[in-house]
């Protein structure tokens, strides 16, 4: 599991969603890579990763439109790409996925020289394997007391499995593993990867509302105080969506859906506005409540990593 | 050298694209030929009567038949030529049909080709000489690895022969996974009523001596000769003194052991007898589990022992058994479900696998024959099986079909209704594969007189729902997604290969699959050969197998060791390696890359050291051949004179 | 006194006695026709080829040589097919250096049921040595640039 050491400064690829509608996970995730010493360095001039539609028009020219990024990652010489929104995540991995296949055309579509050295890494695969949950839960000053937050990993984070070489694609632990580390008791979450809906929220919405409901419905059933995510697409689906859901479903879930860079964040020692709680649509204060205020004599941060 | 060449028409089917008389009238031209002819079916008997005859008559010291492929009846025209007093080995083939008459039609060519290759073969008889197979004696002891059904069933088949058997059991009991099972399709009788008679008749025989929790630890040697290393592992307890009564059990301390003959569904102690029916029936401490070990303190079970059986110092100890063959019955696992990870198997106590429900069915089970399920004890209402599981899945790198999965959830789903009758079964299954005899009509009376629904999909998520399972999946006959919910959900685990096969396969220089399955000599004509002389297979270990198929296999076996012990003596293939000592320098270049370690150092009177080859231990690959730098080592029957010969004849 | 006066071109042919020759068999069996260039010598196991037995063929006047055995992993004396397949590249490589062109060489595996895929292996290789012509023997039609791209495969 444990990848080759990485270099502590690392190239960051928000795309379009962090810009936007999951601005706190961009804050988040940025706040939380600086208390854990991890230097990111946004990726000069980047682009549009392709996201759903253009990979199904041209499968070589969405991998190099993605690819560019990967690219002037390395051309400023670092050697690992996060990207916390797991679509952008797909794209990149998808375009290394290409290369790896036929390094030529694929530099011949992508128009700059480009060797496949970077990897790409979500911000949940950072967090697990380049701090690790040892050195997080030596990092936290202030612990979760054992709140029960389900653990929500949506469709892309793990699949395809051919790409994402990332944890079990179907029963994945690594978001547990950090939610323990961080104080939190993890349910056993049976719905870890089901189906959130994804973009039908626009285009047929009760497809949404039924799909997001269910697990909503199995996270309240599993005892949950709070559903963890780390995909602005499954967040907005639970979280802003909620009061569609509890309106077609006929019943309230009140059920906070935070990132979880928000929670390591909280845990860190970082103020609510530091990782952009006030962002969210169902109020996550009965979660903050929880939060063990006195025990702030954890090992000084630079510890960690 | 006098030769005589005959060339087969065989019908049309040479005669029809050769001139096969041509091609004889040509062969009177080469070196030593002084006797040609052609001939309607050379195979057949006035066919081999003409080649006798022509042997007398002309006196003639080698044959060639120019005719169909070696393959096919080499031996036949060995054997007649060895009649007519020649020595079988100054016999060739020149191979016109298979190559020349069947895969061309230009009539020209093809008797061109076919002269070239009588040529051929001409040049190489003159280089033959005559062969003898040598004698070795055979030691006709068996040995049996593996106390299944199918090694129960060889040894005993063997030991009635009169044959002394030596057992070996990697387990405390013999029994294998068929000692595990409640009932048996698709007859429904109960497993141990039918094994549990040959168990005893394996421990009353008096020429079968079983080693029970015992593995082999190297195999040496060759066919009627092998020798063989066998570590007995330390069971604590003095075996020839266990009278198996059970009192240590009854008070040993350690009462939370994981019980593995009852795949974990309940608890045992340290100190143990897997089942009432074990044999050898005997007991043995678990040393993980034991107080005294793991504390130091206790001893209960020695201070209790009428016998005085339990040694705490005990430690493993070889024996040495000297045996003529053996028959690998090594058996099969099971496959794990964990890359399953939807399904949940180990998370959730209520999803379990076959085995798991074999013994829950079982009288002797944790639950005393009780169907009940693992986290409450509730009976279930309703129970899914899942098919498939680690079988035609190349996710999960296991291709194959298992083989029996449809037929033991049937068996299952029809056990779980007699004993519950108000249970709901249902069947996610790809196909229904049932051939044997009566197997598909023993489905059919699981969906139609016992009411088991089969629903045609994969399962694609296993999850609870309060304290029961929603088993989601798809039902491609209706073209739907389907839950059913259940209280109980039956992983239909696939067969895998025995752990460990690959590291005995090893021992013994026996081949395998990309599975761990033993490969057999040839896939239809000789299933429990191995292509190491003296070594049998019997069972799964094989290929994934049910229980009739498995004892049928160990019935073959013990009857080719029977073939085998019928002589006193065996006859060795004489087309192998000899070695020229005059020209061997002693690079030791053959010895490492004999694959059947054949080749082993000799020392000579004037101290230099010489390659020498065990005749019964040499395959004929010709590895050595053409690895030794001076080419002091040669194939007999493939020299390099004689094929160089081949091949100046086709270039000069 | 041999058929060659006639001139016609041939391949000699080395086939292991469990598998390819085998596959040639089936091949006959089901009637799969063949250019008539290839002479079989049946050898027990690829493992058995000298790479004398190859050079020696081509400098004696085959124009092809094809050497065929088990597929890696099936072979009947589980390792021959290692040593030959080592042995073999090396051979290949070696041609050009004693003057003759290795394209007149190939080896491959082919399994005693393959009889479709032994008719393409001869096929193909009859058609490269028709495509060749008469071998003219050792040093007559290699290049020079070859042998110095096979010396730099060594390199």
């Amino acid at each position: 599991m444990k990848a080759k050491p990485m270099k502590r400064t690392i190239a960051y690829y928000p795309g379009c969603s962090l810009e936007g509608l999951a601005e706190e996970y961009d804050r988040s995730t940025r706040a939380v890579c600086r208390a854990l010493g991890l230097e990111l360095v946004e990726i000069p001039d980047w682009n549009c990763c392709g996201s759903t539609p253009a990979h199904s028009y041209n499968p070589l020219l969405s991998a190099a439109l993605a690819g560019r990024n990967l690219a002037l990652a390395e051309e400023a010489g670092l050697d690992t790409v996060m990207t916390p929104c797991p679509g952008c995540l797909k794209a990149l991995k998808g375009a290394l996925h290409k290369q790896g296949e036929d390094p030529n055309g694929f530099q011949d579509a992508l128009g700059r020289p480009f060797e496949g050295k970077v990897r790409a890494v979500s911000v949940l695969q950072l967090l697990a394997e380049r701090i690790g949950p040892e050195a997080l839960r030596k990092a936290v000053r202030r612990p979760f007391r054992d709140a029960p937050v389900a653990p929500y990993y949506g469709c892309l984070l793990t699949r395809p499995a051919a790409f994402a070489q990332f944890d079990d694609p179907e029963n994945p632990v690594s978001m547990d593993r950090i939610l323990e580390a961080i104080g939190c008791a993890v349910p056993d979450f049976p719905f870890k990867t089901e189906c959130c809906g994804a973009t039908y929220g626009v285009t047929r919405n009760p497809i949404v509302t039924r799909l997001t409901g269910r697990i909503l419905d199995m996270a309240v059933r599993a005892g949950a105080a709070a559903v963890a995510v780390a995909c602005p697409l499954c967040q907005q689906n639970l979280d802003l969506r909620q009061a569609q859901v509890e309106k077609a479903a006929g019943r309230r879930f009140r059920l906070p859906v935070v990132y979880i860079t928000q929670l390591v964040g909280l845990a860190l020692g970082l103020t609510p506005e530091e990782v952009g709680l006030d962002k969210l649509f169902v109020s996550p204060e009965s979660l903050i409540m929880n939060l063990d205020a006195e025990s702030e004599t954890a090992d000084s941060l630079s510890n960690a990593g | 050298m006098r030769i005589g060449v005959f060339v087969c028409q065989c019908g049309t089917n040479i005669a029809g694209t050769v001139d096969t008389r041509a091609v004889a009238q040509r062969a009177l031209d080469y070196p030593d030929v002084v006797f040609a002819t052609d001939y309607m079916y050379t195979c057949s008997e006035p066919g081999q009567q003409e080649i006798q005859n022509a042997i007398a008559e002309h006196r003639l010291q080698g044959v060639v038949v120019a005719a169909c492929s070696p393959r096919m009846h080499e031996p036949t025209f060995r054997r007649a030529v060895e009649k007519a007093g020649l020595n079988r080995y100054m016999f060739e083939m020149a191979n016109i049909r298979e190559h020349v008459s069947w895969i061309g039609q230009d009539r020209a060519a093809n008797t061109l080709k076919a002269m070239e290759l009588v040529r051929m073969a001409v040049e190489k008889l003159r280089r033959n000489e005559p062969l003898f197979a040598s004698e070795v004696p055979i030691n006709k002891r068996v040995l049996v690895i593996g106390g299944g059904v199918a090694g129960i069933q060889a040894a005993l088949d063997c030991a009635d022969a009169g044959l002394d058997v030596v057992l070996v059991e990697r387990e405390q009991s013999i029994g294998g996974k068929m000692a595990k099972l409640d009932k048996t399709f698709p007859t429904i009788d109960c497993s141990s009523c039918i094994l549990g008679p040959k168990m005893v008749d394996v421990a009353q025989k008096e020429n079968i001596t079983l080693h029970a929790y015992s593995e082999v630890e190297s195999v040496s040697g060759y066919i009627g000769n092998f020798t063989v290393k066998i570590r007995k592992k330390a069971t604590y307890v003095d075996w020839d003194a266990c009278t198996g009564c059970g009192l240590c059990m009854e008070k040993c301390p350690s009462k939370k052991t994981v019980d593995r003959f009852n795949e974990a569904l309940g608890v045992t102690t340290a100190i143990q007898i897997p089942f009432p029916q074990a044999i050898p029936k005997k007991a043995r401490i678990q040393k993980d589990a034991c107080r005294y070990f793991t504390t130091g303190k206790c001893k209960v079970c020695q201070k209790i022992c009428p016998t005085g059986a339990v040694h705490y110092d005990m430690e493993d100890r070889e024996v040495v058994e000297e045996v003529g063959a053996i028959i690998v019955a090594t058996g099969y696992d099971l496959f794990d479900p964990a890359p399953y990870g939807e399904y949940g198997a180990g998370r959730y106590p209520d999803v379990i696998t076959g085995i798991q429900f074999e013994r829950i069915l079982s009288a002797s089970g944790p639950f005393g024959g009780h169907v009940k399920r693992p986290s409450d004890g509730k009976e279930p209402k309703d129970i899914v099986f899942v098919a498939c599981v680690g079988s035609r899945d190349k996710s999960v790198d296991r291709p194959y079909c298992s083989g029996i999965c449809c037929m033991y959830i049937a068996k299952q789903a029809i056990l779980a209704r007699d004993h519950l009758p108000g249970v709901n079964c249902y069947v996610f299954y790809m196909d229904i594969r049932s051939p044997g005899k009566n197997y598909d009509e023993f489905v059919r009376r699981a969906i139609e007189e016992y009411g088991v629904q089969y629903i045609r999909g994969r399962v694609g998520k296993i999850y609870p729902n309060g304290d029961r399972m929603v088993v989601q999946g798809a039902d491609t006959l209706l073209g739907a997604q389907v839950e059913v919910e259940a209280d109980l959900v039956v992983l239909a685990t696939g067969v895998e290969s025995s752990r460990g096969a690959k590291e005995l396969a090893e021992k013994l220089r026996i081949s395998y699959d990309q599975y761990g399955f033993y490969m057999e000599s040839h896939p239809k004509l000789r299933p429990v050969e191995t292509n190491t002389a003296g070594v049998y297979l019997a069972g799964a270990c094989q290929g994934p197998k049910d229980i009739p198929a498995s004892v049928a296999q160990g019935s073959a076996a013990a009857a080719k060791v029977l073939a085998l012990f019928a002589r006193d003596t065996i006859a060795t293939d004489p087309q192998v390696a000899g070695v020229l000592e005059s020209a061997c320098i002693g690079c030791g270049k053959c010895l490492s890359v004999c694959p059947f370690g054949a080749i082993q150092w000799k020392t000579l009177r004037d101290g230099s050291r010489k390659a020498d080859v065990l005749e019964t231990v040499c395959q004929g690959c010709g590895l050595c051949n053409a690895t030794c730098p001076p080419k002091a080592i040669q194939l007999r029957h493939f020299t390099d004179d004689q094929i160089l010969a081949e091949l100046d004849a086709l270039c000069a | 006194m041999s058929e060659k006066n006639e001139r016609q071109l041939r391949i000699v042919g080395f086939l292991c006695n469990w598998c390819s020759y085998g596959g040639a068999d089936t091949a006959g069996v089901c009637r799969f026709k063949q250019p008539p260039l290839l002479r079989i010598i049946r050898i027990p196991c690829t493992g058995r080829m000298d790479p004398l037995f190859v050079v020696k063929a081509l400098a004696q006047g085959a124009d092809g040589v094809l050497v065929s055995g088990c597929h890696p992993k099936d072979c009947h004396y589980a390792v021959g097919n290692f040593y030959a397949r080592r042995r073999l590249e090396l051979v290949k490589r070696f041609l050009p250096f004693v003057g003759l062109d290795p394209r007149r060489f190939h080896y491959t595996w082919v399994s005693a049921s393959e009889g479709q895929r032994w008719q393409e292996v001869v096929t193909e290789f009859s058609a490269v040595i028709q495509e060749l012509g008469p071998n003219p023997g050792i040093g007559a039609d290699t290049p020079m640039e070859t042998a110095g791209q096979a010396a730099s495969a060594f390199a």
